[in-house]
């Protein structure tokens, strides 16, 4: 019997998983999935917890119930991988060989990594919203808040879902506003990057939007220090921001079971084959979601494209067929802006985010780097589609590789 | 006769950074850090140094985190050495591309 082993059973891996039951022969391929949580987030869902618009238990289910029964699963964390002898050892004592190894671990926040960050205000006013523990944390905060100056900070790039903050700050803004309150908060919005994305156009368009809406964006701010006594943060190069309610995206890094098998970067990322998803070191590793180094957005939209090329070329692999260079770095995200809007972008290595339409060429329904109310609602619908079209490994009518057609070159607000 | 290049024969892209890092050399860096209006120290050069070699080995130039953790500077002390924005402007002198991460 050959073994396909598969680490992580997050986004990217359970549709690895449930893509692959289909296609490889059960009499000839056992396939496991090693996860060390029982539970499967729907992390898109945690940008609502703190608002209240989720609740906690909307963003979740068991991994049993979303990965195919022709998988088994381990709940154990992974002590150590050992490429070279194609096997993996488990906190549970287990050693588990492998003929092909999957590897998609994520990232997780790293709130250790910023001198004075889990210092006194750690759950108190300052707070995290990637875990779901962070975000009902920062939900039970929020309710009886009286106002205040709100400080977001990314302390480091690359981030999970880089979109995130500014969903943040601009839902703050409409919490507020709903409340009755907004005059009596202060929003600032602090990051390492030269403006409010990553890519220029779409960072202009956000930057107008940020303006409009009367949050301050502080550039360029690179974090070294949080002084919980004094409620301020400080920025290697002297600036510093005082908060009443800091909310920080922590420095997100692989897991420690990639550092200590020595198969990562500075920030335990997997150097991966950009456009094959292939280990860069071992033929028989394939690579995908957060956990790769790879230059594109860390984000569920990415996993989604790059399964169908890591399921391709592994049953390329088993017929022993080179693997085909199919992924093209492309994203998509849709981005809430508040007031029940929300922007969306697509995008890939080579082309930056552009107006337009998604996925139908000049038709949509989705508006390309514009405000709708038409994205808004493709963001609340996507929870259906992700726990029903995309970890079940159904077709979703869209390409794996970003296309040009109905975009605009130039961003109207721009030329 | 070898002709060296100096500073007015590399060619720059619209940010600063060198287009083609093998025209670099230590004169070349020199003339760089006057048009950035930093005095190279041997700590600069401790790091101007551990950024070619990363090049070297992997294509890129060393990212902020790679420098602190592996070259003996401290972020403190890059910040100091280089104030506005070490790993860029340490790539900058060390004639390379604009770091990656930012995605």
């Amino acid at each position: 019997m050959n073994k396909l082993l598969i680490l992580g059973g997050g986004t990217a891996g359970t549709m690895v998983a449930n893509k692959l039951a289909k296609k490889l022969d059960a009499d000839q391929w056992q396939i496991t999935i090693v996860d060390k949580d029982e539970v499967h987030y729907y992390q898109p869902g945690f940008i609502y917890v703190p608002f209240g618009v989720y609740r906690p238990e909307d963003t979740h289910r068991t991994k049993r119930r979303v990965v195919s029964k022709r998988a088994d699963m381990v709940f154990s964390g992974i002590e150590v991988i050992e490429p070279q002898a194609n096997r993996v050892r488990l906190d549970n004592g287990q050693t588990l060989p492998y003929d092909i190894l999957v590897i998609a671990t994520g990232c997780e926040i790293r709130p250790d990594q910023i001198q004075g960050m889990l210092d006194g205000g750690w759950k108190k006013n300052v707070f995290d919203f990637y875990t779901l523990e962070g975000a009902s944390a920062l939900n039970k905060f929020l309710e009886t808040w009286e106002g205040g100056r709100l400080v977001l900070n990314v302390a480091e790039m690359p981030i999970k879902c880089p979109v995130a903050p500014l969903e943040f700050v601009f839902l703050a803004d409409w919490y507020f506003t709903r409340r009755g309150m907004r005059n009596k908060v202060d929003i600032t919005y602090a990051t390492p990057l030269p403006g409010a994305f990553t890519k220029p156009r779409a960072s202009a368009a956000l930057a107008d939007m940020l303006k409009t809406k009367g949050i301050h964006t502080e550039a360029e701010f690179n974090i070294g220090q949080v002084d919980s006594g004094k409620q301020a943060i400080r920025s290697w190069d002297g600036r510093e921001i005082p908060y009443d309610l800091l909310i920080t995206i922590p420095t997100n890094m692989g897991v420690k079971a990639i550092e200590s098998s020595g198969m990562g970067d500075d920030l335990n990322y997997i150097p991966t084959d950009k456009h094959t998803l292939q280990s860069r070191t071992y033929e028989n590793v394939w690579v995908l979601g957060d956990a790769t180094n790879l230059p594109t957005s860390k984000a569920g939209s990415v996993a989604h494209f790059e399964h169908d090329v890591v399921v391709e070329n592994i049953l390329r692999q088993i017929k022993g067929i080179p693997p085909k260079p199919a992924f093209d770095g492309h994203a998509n995200c849709f981005i809430e802006t508040g007031f029940n809007k929300g922007v969306m972008i697509d995008f890939n290595y080579e082309v930056e985010p552009l107006a337009g339409t998604y996925p139908v060429p000049y038709f949509g329904p989705f508006g390309l780097l514009k405000e709708t109310p038409m994205n808004h609602l493709g963001k609340l619908s996507f929870r259906w589609i992700y726990w029903n079209i995309l970890m079940p490994g159904r077709h979703l009518p869209v390409s794996n590789q970003m296309s040009m057609k109905g975009k605009q070159k130039l961003v109207p607000s721009l030329a | 006769m070898v002709l060296t290049k100096t500073i007015d024969d590399v060619k720059f892209n619209a940010e600063g950074f060198m287009v083609d890092p093998k025209e670099w050399s230590p004169e070349i860096a020199a003339a760089i850090a006057e048009r950035e209006g930093i005095q190279l120290t041997e700590r600069h050069w401790a790091v101007i140094n551990f950024a070619r070699s990363e090049y070297d080995k992997n294509g890129e130039a060393p990212t902020l985190r790679s420098i602190t953790k592996n070259s003996g500077v401290d972020t403190r002390e890059m910040y100091a050495l280089f104030p506005t924005g070490p790993a860029k402007l340490a790539a900058k002198l060390a004639g390379l591309g604009k770091p990656t991460g930012c995605i």
